[in-house]
């Protein structure tokens, strides 16, 4: 029978070739898989990228993010309507162009961004687009047109520290695991003392020997290379510059685990660094480095396969991304198991980041001394960060753990920092005059992505962002957080209207710790907390948006749509 | 199975091991309330989120335990209880849960739950989402303004060759529960009033067979209970009257329902003319404040400028605001046409009404006319309120207790038949 996993790829194929996905296409899927219409219905329309409608012949994502926005987004988006002819949501008039918006794709140093037909555009001006758009209309090749966006990188400052931003030599690291027993690999990462580096700061050995643990012979190792958090773009430059890094990391884990497949768990918004990642699969294969016996350890049959995501930043949580694996909607289970228990199909699986896995490959070609030699005991090691926004030089960096907020902002060259979102919008939103914070697993945790905001920043319109993608990107299924997001968009916007009293204030804030407690999964639990933090950390900036009294009823906006209706008809 | 020891707030319960909680606690004599939650789903699905319980401080769905030696729980602890209130205000507040107008009341688990909560109001803004009601399925019908997404017929209902007949669709706040209408057609009788049944609101109706039991006689109504309603506001230290109290009503978009139900109070309307007088009133046809008000009684939500004037201009007069019944509570009845634009809903009154002659194609408007407003708006977020009285009417005993609680500082017990959305 018709493999229930892999389905994204199955749709992906169907709306590549098709344009979108019919109800012909659904009920001869639905035959193949023995789903029900409704099921496969949930799982499309759970997707951003996937459609139910022809598009045009160029189907325009342009990103919303508040970098994007901070960029310059609504000229752009502007300029894309007038040169294409079509509105948001929609297709022009003659088939060819559709445009669209999605949340953060992954290209915060080149704001603003968009992706055509998959492939990246970036800087975009209004000019830029006025121009492009021409070009495509009298047929110039899309891929001449297509921008290649290898961020700036910046290796670490210490020369001693350079673990990843550094020359890569393929097999190294497989050179070192053929003469180890995977007991020792787990050791060898064990004593570097490598953590989680999507965020979560769980140590990786730990996971990984759990996994080993398992009776169950059939095992996976499962790459999350679908990193969401707006702002973050490490994995792109990651997948870009070292593919080979990340399939030795998989090698790695699925040797020292036992496991038989590994799954890149690719987000959609980087399908143009498919043929990379396919390339680099086939010259392992070529090299005896996957497959049967692969890297010619006997009995140990290694493969990778790629899925590629369509649009859903809850597919970064570690159980939603196994749902969507299977073919289901990206929904996160409860907890009731770890992966390493019962994970992709009921088996045991590792899932790792695509920066955990390129380390854990590192540490096995250098050893573990190079990495343990930093400057704070509890989090060893580097650590790559993604930094835009206001400041010079916005690109990848490679950093000690335990670097100061304030040596941070230096390197990149921050133009009049006020405020800084770490680990994007779940993560903290702390005053720049924190210079003495340092991060790291003690302090102040980061999963790579660094949003610098300038004085003349609106901090008010930045939490609007925010709210917006979450509200875009709950996966709907508990009370707090499907409903909760737009509870607290109520009271931005009163703020906005500066219609909000002092008491709407404390409202809101009672609203995001309510969805903090209450909802089911991080991403719920995380969403409101740049509300709560900017009250605390920016209590004069929320002031000047909040009335001290009782605010007036807004009439005028109650009535406006009568005005207007009224107003129409003479 | 082995019995274990497991604590509840402190208090020692047992139960088997490795029990799923809500029913362990159940055994117990301590009712957890829970929406998603049913006796046999396993793993629990953990998506209403009513149950939340604490472990050491820490939030955890209670749905998602299981019981163990020495678990200690904190359930009924007032933070927790506030916080459960609020989950249910927000489920309330989401969905379009018109009570009088709903098959389900009385028979609804969300009702019931909020009733035994003591909720009178939701603190959070209704969203009034367009939703359909679908009736494309043969014998169901789907109302999506009544579901709160609990999931339970999603998981519950798999065809024998594993087909989901029910479906999340969609996601984040647009997320909807649909019905695959081919498998649908094939179910029997017996499994649809099953899926009508499994549902907590009133959202899987199967035709002729909506009311499952007449009105007036239903599974929650508890007509003779005596068991007071845990209601949270009353006043603490009332002024104790010098003088005659006076007191105020009006009735905004309302229908003048909760005033009947107000003169319903029957031979206490002599006990009271003896205590109050009344000032501006439709009772008294007294059409400005001549003095200062103790309490004021609102009946109806806001739809037009003059409800909204009228309701300011009784909060600068009146000490105490309390909105009266469910349209002033949350917009009511008049509030069905929030889902609606109010383009189409001028339209459809003056322009395109097949009973409709007016050739002009005139929407009435004029200066000295009152503009009617986007959508119709709940009196507290006007102008802050100080009481709600749920009910559709509201019982008279009811109104005649919060007035009494609120001027003289009567004791303050609703009991359950008096305690109504509906």
């Amino acid at each position: 029978m018709f493999s229930h996993t892999f389905l994204l790829n199955q749709l992906w194929k169907i709306q590549h070739e098709e344009g979108y996905l019919s109800d012909k296409a659904i009920r001869l899927l639905s035959r193949q898989t023995g789903r029900s219409w409704v099921d496969l219905e949930g799982v499309i329309s759970f997707y951003h990228f996937f459609r139910r409608k022809p598009a045009g012949r160029f189907l325009i994502f342009l990103n919303n993010s508040i970098l994007s926005e901070f960029a310059g987004f609504p000229e752009v988006l502007k300029a894309f309507q007038e040169s294409t002819g079509a509105h948001l949501n929609q297709t022009d008039p003659t088939d060819t162009f559709t445009l669209q918006m999605a949340s953060c794709i992954g290209l915060s140093d080149v704001e603003p961004a968009a992706l055509i037909n998959w492939r990246p555009f970036i800087n975009l001006t209004p000019e830029k687009v006025h121009h492009l758009i021409h070009q495509l209309k009298s047929g110039t090749d899309i891929d001449d047109l297509a921008d290649r966006p290898l961020s700036d990188a910046y290796p670490n400052d210490e020369e001693n520290k350079r673990l990843m931003i550094r020359p890569y030599q393929e097999g190294m690291a497989i050179s070192k695991l053929i003469r180890m027993s995977p007991d020792e690999v787990i050791k060898e990462i064990m004593e570097a003392g490598l953590t989680g580096l999507g965020g979560a700061f769980f140590p990786t050995h730990l996971k990984w020997q759990s996994c080993r643990n398992q009776a169950d012979p059939e095992k996976y190792i499962v790459c999350n290379a679908d990193e969401g958090e707006p702002g973050t773009f490490k994995d792109r430059f990651l997948i870009l510059k070292y593919p080979g890094l990340l399939l030795e990391g998989m090698i790695t884990a699925g040797f020292a685990v036992g496991a038989r497949q590994g799954v890149i768990y690719l987000r959609g918004e980087y399908q143009y660094l498919i043929p990379k990642i396919k390339d680099a699969i086939r010259h392992f294969k070529n090299e005896g480095w996957l497959g049967n016996d692969a890297c010619g350890i006997p009995g140990f049959d290694f493969d990778i396969d790629l899925v590629i995501g369509a649009g859903a930043y809850i597919c970064g949580e570690e159980t939603a991304l196994l749902e969507s694996l299977e073919g289901h909607r990206g929904e996160p289970r409860p907890r009731v198991h770890y992966p390493t228990e019962r994970g992709y199909l009921g088996k045991p699986t590792v899932v790792n980041n695509v920066e955990t896995l390129c380390t854990a490959a590192r540490i096995l070609e250098q050893g573990f001394e190079p990495y343990l030699n930093t400057r704070h005991p509890d989090s060893p090691g580097t650590k790559l960060f993604s930094i835009a926004g206001d400041c010079l030089y916005p690109g990848i960096y490679e950093i000690t753990w335990g670097i100061t907020v304030g040596a941070l902002l230096e390197r990149c060259g921050a133009v009049d920092p006020y405020a800084i979102q770490i680990s994007g919008p779940s993560g903290e939103l702390i005053p720049a005059s924190w210079k003495d914070r340092m991060l790291g697993l003690h302090d102040l945790r980061c999963g790579g992505s660094v949003m610098i905001y300038n004085r003349q920043r609106d901090l008010l319109q930045i939490l609007q962002n925010y709210n917006r993608f979450f509200m875009q990107e709950s996966c709907g299924v508990c009370t707090p957080c499907r409903a909760g997001n737009y509870m607290l968009s109520v009271q931005l916007r009163k703020m906005e209207r500066g219609l909000a009293s002092t008491e709407d204030v404390d409202k809101m804030n009672d609203w995001a710790k309510l969805m903090e407690y209450n909802s089911r999964c991080g991403l719920g639990q995380t969403a409101p907390k740049a509300i709560i933090q900017a009250a605390q950390r920016f209590p004069e900036i929320m002031d000047q948006h909040t009335r001290t009294k009782n605010a007036p009823f807004d009439l005028d906006l109650a009535t406006s749509a009568y005005d207007r209706i009224i107003n129409e008809l003479r | 199975m082995k019995k274990v020891t497991f604590y509840i707030d402190d208090q020692p319960c047992q139960a088997e091991d490795g029990k799923n909680f809500v029913d362990a606690a159940a055994e117990n004599g301590i009712s957890i309330p829970s929406l998603c939650y049913y006796p046999h789903i396993d793993p629990p699905l953990a998506t209403c989120r009513v149950c939340t319980v604490a472990i050491g401080g820490q939030p955890r769905a209670a749905c998602s335990l299981k019981v163990s030696e020495g678990l200690r729980v904190q359930v009924n602890t007032p933070d927790l209880i506030e916080n459960r209130k609020a989950i249910l205000e927000l489920i309330f507040a989401e969905g379009n849960h018109f009570c009088p107008a709903c098959e389900k009341s009385g028979d609804c688990d969300l009702q019931h739950l909020a009733y035994e909560s003591g909720i009178t109001y939701s603190r959070f803004p209704h969203t009034f989402v367009d939703r359909i009601v679908d009736f494309k399925p043969e014998r169901l019908v789907i109302d999506h303004n009544r579901c709160i997404l609990c999931k339970r017929c999603v998981e519950e209902f798999v065809t024998d060759s594993g087909k989901k007949v029910f479906s999340y669709h969609r996601r984040g706040g647009r997320t909807e529960v649909n019905v695959d209408y081919e498998l649908e057609a094939e179910m029997s009788d017996k499994e649809l009033t099953r899926a009508m049944r499994l549902c907590p609101v009133g959202a899987i109706l199967l035709r002729g067979k909506s009311e499952s039991r007449p009105f007036g006689d239903r599974k929650y109504d508890k007509p003779e209970s005596q068991e007071a309603i845990p209601l949270t506001t009353p006043v603490e230290k009332p002024v104790v009257p010098a003088k005659k109290k006076v007191v105020a009503t009006a009735s905004l978009a309302g229908c003048f329902g909760c005033h009947m139900s107000m003169l319903d109070i029957d031979l206490g309307l002599l006990d009271l003319i003896e205590l109050v007088s009344f000032d501006k009133s439709p009772l008294t046809d007294i059409k400005r404040f001549s003095r200062h008000v103790d309490i004021g009684l609102i009946e109806g939500g806001c739809c037009n400028s003059e409800n909204i004037e009228n309701l300011e201009y009784f909060r600068e007069h009146c000490d105490i605001l309390v909105s009266v019944g469910e349209c002033a509570i949350w917009g009511g009845l008049p509030a069905m046409r929030n889902t609606i634009s109010l383009e189409a809903c001028l339209e459809e009154a003056y322009l395109h009404s097949p009973v409709t002659r007016n050739a002009q194609h005139i929407i009435p408007n004029h200066e000295d006319i009152p503009k009617i407003l986007d959508r119709v708006y709940p009196c507290h977020e006007v102008v802050k309120i100080d009481y709600h009285i749920p009910g559709c009417p509201p019982s008279a005993q009811h109104i005649w207790k919060v007035v009494q609680n609120i001027l003289f500082g009567t004791k303050y017990d609703v009991i359950y038949p008096e305690f109504k959305y509906d």
